[in-house]
């Protein structure tokens, strides 16, 4: 507030003894004051800037991460080396099955295909001295990209035979080395890469071959061990979505049918009272807890699959209901008796009045309640590792009930690995994916919050 | 009470603003030494608000400005070099809900003297809990509990240990914010009876819902009305032969 | 039929007994001009709906649950005699391998002719099984729905009946939350039992050394299970994620409940809360590869030895991750402290800070008991921070510059290693998952109580 003194001071009459000991008292209580109202800023300047060191420091290791040395290479599809029958058609007399069996070992022949010859022959013709270094050579592009090469014949054979400019992931050391993550100055015995490599790769980056790339690798490929450089996400997503859609369809309308029976329905008594305790408490168990109850209810006496996010889903489901239960519950509390007592006035049955009425007014709480709780439950590493998704998984989940990982646990399998130097940048990527996830999610939670917000 | 006593507070202009809502249209009054005046008006009609001018409680709201001076003692409450603390040392306030500490009736007591440093020993304080108890005339009622909470009094109780906890700072003057509206009428006529002994040594100001209650315990009335001053004036004249219509209206029960 | 597609024609079918029941109550109505009809069309069909598919779905429930069972008795009676008199155990391996077979699955060894006879048995009886549950489904289907359409009366109450399955059914969705509790205990008590007659109570709660080794099924060696060096670790974590949170939370709440302005407010609370969502997995690797470097550095300029991965890396994470817990909880309960109270204080001249605290802080201070001890229950049942932090050497030290261990992450490391699940090895996680629970359990109840009793004094 701001005060505006008017009128000049007149005489003023000495103060008594009282006041001069209050006088007396004032600077050492306005030091004190002044002390703790600093010690307050201090300590919310502290935690906003821990909020920021925490964000630029994974952005700052994980943002590299998306772009990746790729070299660029003409790739002759070599009838000689792809020699394989051409892509069988559909004969009238043969039935789907009989022709998707043909398809399939069409398709395997072209697995036995060399596709690394086709990169190495590509690669000798700008690396003059490449034929007394065959291992190397072998080793500059990341070994997944021979999938990819094959990928592209399986669907177009009539490549074959031409040549294609390609921009090709190198090898995961390579980028390491190029992007300065590893010192240069140590003695050959402790590089990952051979003396060659490194003269190599360092005369293709200054030519402009090999060129630092925005990659799609982390999002589209699945993890891999032997192709590091290629190790992506996309199984981890996969099995995120999964979990998130059963805890969706499970935990969000069992939750807010839970609510609305205890927040409408139920009579007060004892056991009500128990049950609200109980899902104050199941709300604050440890989430570890939940994966011990995955681990040995559902995979011990239901035989579920392990590893399945069908069962990190049920488990995680159990663990958001009591945040949905609540979050519905404080929801319906908001809204007043009075709507409840209209509806009921005018002849509907109680079912009526909530279904009716109530509820359509609660629904923009309920969202939020259930948004959070799906964050909440994307972000949660813990049971998953005991309900076995810690597990290797190198491909796609085609559904529920199939082996997969997902995203917080690929972070913790990828943090674990030896390649240290090239995935701290790759955890980092991962956690900016997961961090975007939840952020969206939240942001979606409070806008829907801000636009129906409403005060009875 | 002859106008020939000394000024102790003497408001000119003032005017308060919440936002853009302004509270009070420039009120300019003077409060004597040793008087009881009080404020009477409809709700929301500013005494309350000029109340709080007068020891600077409106600092605590946001988005207030106060204009316009007040003096004590001749001296402007708004001065940079008079602290606030010092201030409400010197003007006390008791507020319309009785709102002991969460502490021992002692320790009520004995709050503002030690944030002060007005008691040395151990010994001074417990001269002074007992002297500002016995001024409240709750020494009796409570003497042998001093050690149990002041929120288990009654509500009377709780208004006058609330009045004992300001006399202990030893103010000049002591506002009093509707003090008996919480009350029954038994806790307000003690109430009533213990503001008539104060002013001996207090000067007194209360702000008053109930208009028997301005007749009975103040030499002054001061009339509000949509945070204006209509009329201040002797209480026996203000109630038998009012100025103003407004204040007329008010007093004989046409609005309010 | 698969599973599957039994419940989407189920499904089809309620939409169907809907349609009639529709239908059927309109000419019910146009029959009977003079009576008013009890319910409204839609309920009529609501109710058809029902009786078609929800006795339909109960039979298959229990077929579900007990053909697998019974199928098997019957394929293993089938089974020549001198495999029938196996033990149970061989029994049910021999099944296995019929199973897979029967599945098209691969077995190791060629099959014998009596397991090939027995998975085309086992085939055949899956076969029949599944006509024999299509064929009775339709028929409870078709009994249901005709019934529930004849019975169409304008007296009939049809909304009371769709109303009580509803109620039932949020009846049944609300035990969801007890019963999960009920498993969690069960199911821990049941493995911890287990684990006790491997290991005595006495050595587990009060052992001091923890090296439970690895060990298979049937290996003599046991090694040691004393919870003390893990409950002191991770009390030691929890205490100085306490340490690091509580004066940072409360100074945060006070500082942005009485003296920040709206607009820093406004900002700053929402800001601080992100800390809150961030996934434990995220602060883990933050502790692994800054934090952790960080104090080890700082440990080494001042002639410190501290461990990169520590219990002060976990604890001083932690602690970050805990601030908006203590802040938003304190900040809600200081803000309840009524204003009365505040201008009492600063009435009689109290500075600011004097009012905060000597009056509001201590009316505050059960509220923020509560707070702190949801608080500490949160630390001590974290999981990724302290198993990627805390260094994993279950020892009992006092020194927080080293490696500990901790409860949870010793569960992580007993269920995800390659014991075997029945080996006290994997057993003694549910033990330590059992304590765990009961301690946060403890806590919470505690904390929630006073918290509670707090609201309603301010109410």
């Amino acid at each position: 507030m701001t005060i505006i003194a008017e009128n000049p001071i007149k005489a003023v009459a000495a103060p008594s003894q009282v006041q001069q000991k209050v006088i007396a008292s004032l600077n050492r209580r306005h030091r004190k004051e002044n002390l703790f109202r600093r010690l307050g800023l201090t300590a919310v300047l502290i935690s906003l800037g821990l909020v920021a060191v925490l964000f630029i420091n994974i952005f700052s290791k994980g943002l590299p991460a998306f772009w990746q040395s790729a070299i660029t290479l003409d790739i002759y599809f070599d009838p000689q080396i792809i020699k394989i029958p051409p892509m069988p058609q559909q004969r009238d007399d043969e039935s789907d099955n009989d022709f998707r069996q043909r398809h399939i070992e069409w398709q395997t022949e072209i697995g036995f295909v060399n596709f690394n010859r086709l990169i190495t022959d590509s690669l000798q013709k700008i690396l003059p001295d490449a034929n007394k270094h065959r291992r190397d050579l072998a080793r500059v592009v990341t070994s997944g990209e021979r999938f990819a090469l094959r990928d592209m014949v399986v669907a177009d054979p009539s490549i074959i035979g031409q040549t294609r400019t390609l921009h090709l992931l190198t090898d995961a050391n390579i980028d390491v080395w190029l992007k300065g993550n590893i010192d240069r100055s140590l003695p050959d015995g402790q590089q990952q890469l051979s003396p060659k490599m490194r003269e190599w790769v360092d005369k293709l980056s200054a030519d402009g071959v090999i060129q630092n790339r925005f990659s799609l690798a982390l999002f589209m490929n699945p993890d891999s061990r032997s192709s590091l450089a290629s190790a992506g996400l996309a199984g981890a997503f996969m099995g995120s979505f999964y979990m998130m859609l059963v805890v969706i369809l499970l935990a969000v309308p069992m939750g807010v049918a839970a609510a609305i029976y205890l927040e409408e329905f139920a009579p007060r008594n004892k056991i009500t009272d128990l049950v609200e305790v109980n899902i104050n408490n199941l709300a604050a168990v440890p989430s570890i807890v939940f994966g011990l109850l995955g681990a040995s209810v559902l995979i011990g006496w239901f035989n579920l699959p392990m590893s399945a996010p069908i069962v990190g889903g049920l488990v995680l489901s159990l663990m958001t209901l009591p945040t949905v239960i609540i979050a519905t519950r404080s929801t319906l509390k908001a809204i007043p008796p009075s709507i409840r007592q209209a509806a009921l006035g005018l002849g509907a049955s109680k079912m009526q009045a909530i279904f009716h009425h109530v509820l359509p007014l609660a629904i923009p709480g309920i969202l939020t309640g259930a948004i959070l709780g799906v964050a909440q439950a994307l972000g949660e590493t813990a049971p998953l590792l005991l309900i076995g998704m810690k597990s290797f998984v190198a491909s796609i989940p085609a559904s529920p009930f199939e082996q997969a990982s997902a995203l917080p646990v690929q972070i913790y399998l990828w943090q674990g690995n030896e390649l240290r130097n090239f995935f701290e940048a790759r955890t980092s990527a991962a956690i900016i994916v997961l961090l975007l996830m939840m952020i969206s999610l939240n942001g979606l939670a409070i806008w829907l919050r801000k636009k129906y917000e409403k005060r009875w | 009470m002859s106008n020939s006593a000394p000024v102790k507070i003497s408001a000119t202009d003032v005017k308060v603003f919440y936002g853009d809502n302004q509270a009070l249209h420039g009120i300019s009054m003077d409060v004597y030494q040793n008087e009881v005046i009080s404020f009477i008006g409809p709700s929301g009609c500013g005494k309350s608000t000029f109340l709080r001018c007068m020891n600077r409680m409106n600092d605590t709201i946001e988005h207030c400005r106060v204009t316009g001076s007040i003096l004590l003692d001749g001296r402007d409450i708004h001065e940079p070099a008079l602290d606030v603390v010092q201030l409400r040392a010197q003007v006390g306030m008791v507020f319309q809900k009785p709102n002991p500490f969460p502490k021992s009736i002692y320790e009520n007591i004995s709050y503002g003297p030690k944030l002060h440093g007005l008691a040395e020993r151990k010994a001074d304080l417990d001269d002074i809990v007992e002297s500002s108890l016995r001024r409240a005339g709750l020494w009796n009622e409570v003497k042998d509990r001093l050690d149990q909470p002041g929120t288990g009094l009654s509500g009377g109780q709780q208004q006058r240990l609330c009045i004992a906890r300001s006399i202990a700072v030893s103010p000049e003057v002591i506002l009093m914010d509707e003090p008996c509206s919480a009350l029954d009428p038994i806790a307000t006529s003690i109430i009533e009876e213990l503001i008539d002994e104060l002013k001996q040594n207090f000067t007194i100001v209360i702000v008053t819902h109930n208009m028997q209650q301005a007749a009975r315990v103040s030499d002054r009335t001061a009339f509000f009305h949509l945070g204006n001053l209509i009329e201040i004036g002797n209480t026996n004249d203000v109630f038998t032969n009012p100025q103003q219509k407004r204040t007329e209206d008010y007093i004989t029960g046409r609005y309010g | 039929m698969s599973n599957l597609s039994l419940i989407v024609v189920l499904l089809i079918l309620m939409a169907l007994g809907y349609q009639l029941g529709m239908t059927r109550s309109r000419k019910v109505a146009t029959v009977n001009p003079d009576l008013r009809m009890h319910s409204r069309p839609h309920h009529y069909g609501m109710m058809v709906g029902l009786w078609a598919v929800l006795p339909a779905f109960f039979i298959l429930l229990l077929w579900l649950w007990l053909a697998p069972a019974v199928i098997n008795s019957m394929m293993l009676a089938q089974l020549p005699a001198d495999v029938a008199a196996l033990a149970a155990d061989e029994l049910r391996v021999v099944s296995q391998r019929i199973g897979n077979l029967a599945g098209n699955f691969g077995v190791v060894a060629d099959a014998a002719d009596w397991e090939l006879a027995a998975a085309e048995h086992l085939r055949q009886l899956k076969a029949n099984s599944a006509l024999v549950l299509t064929a009775l489904m339709a028929v409870i289907a078709a009994v249901g729905m005709l019934y529930s359409l004849l019975r169409i009366t304008p007296r009939l109450k049809a909304r009371h009946q769709v109303e009580r399955v509803v109620k039932a059914l949020l009846v049944l969705c609300s035990t969801v939350a007890i019963l999960t509790t009920i498993g969690i205990v069960l199911s821990m008590l049941g493995e911890t039992m287990k684990f006790f007659s491997y290991i005595p109570p006495g050595e587990f709660f009060f052992g001091t050394t923890w090296n439970p080794r690895f060990s298979t099924v049937g290996v003599g060696e046991q090694g040691d299970f004393g919870l003390v060096p893990l409950l002191a670790g991770t009390a030691m974590i929890a205490g100085i994620a306490m340490l690091v949170a509580i004066p940072l939370g409360l100074m945060v709440a006070i500082y942005l409940a009485e003296y920040a302005p709206v607009k820093l407010r406004n900002t700053a609370k929402p800001v601080i809360e992100v800390l809150a969502g961030i996934p434990t997995i995220v602060y883990g690797f933050f502790a692994l590869v800054t934090v952790g470097p960080f104090l080890r550095d700082l440990g080494a300029a001042v002639g410190l030895d501290i461990n990169a991965t520590s219990a002060l890396t976990a604890g001083v994470v932690m602690g970050i991750m805990i601030i908006p817990f203590i802040s938003s909880l304190s900040d809600d309960i200081i803000t309840q402290v009524p204003k009365s109270m505040r201008d009492g204080s600063l009435g009689l001249g109290a500075t600011k800070s004097e009012t905060i605290l000597k009056v509001v802080l201590p009316a505050a201070l059960p509220g923020i008991v509560g707070a702190v001890l949801l608080a500490a229950s949160r630390a001590i049942g974290e999981t990724m921070i302290v198993v990627l932090a805390a260094g994993n050497s279950p020892s009992l030290t006092a020194n927080p510059f080293e490696a500990v261990s901790t409860v949870t992450v010793t569960i992580v490391n007993q269920l995800t290693g390659d014991n075997d699940f029945s080996s006290p090895q994997s057993l003694v996680a549910f033990a330590l998952g059992l304590t765990l629970f009961v301690i946060t359990l403890l806590l919470n109840v505690i904390a929630l109580v006073i918290v509670r009793k707090y609201r309603e004094q301010y109410e």
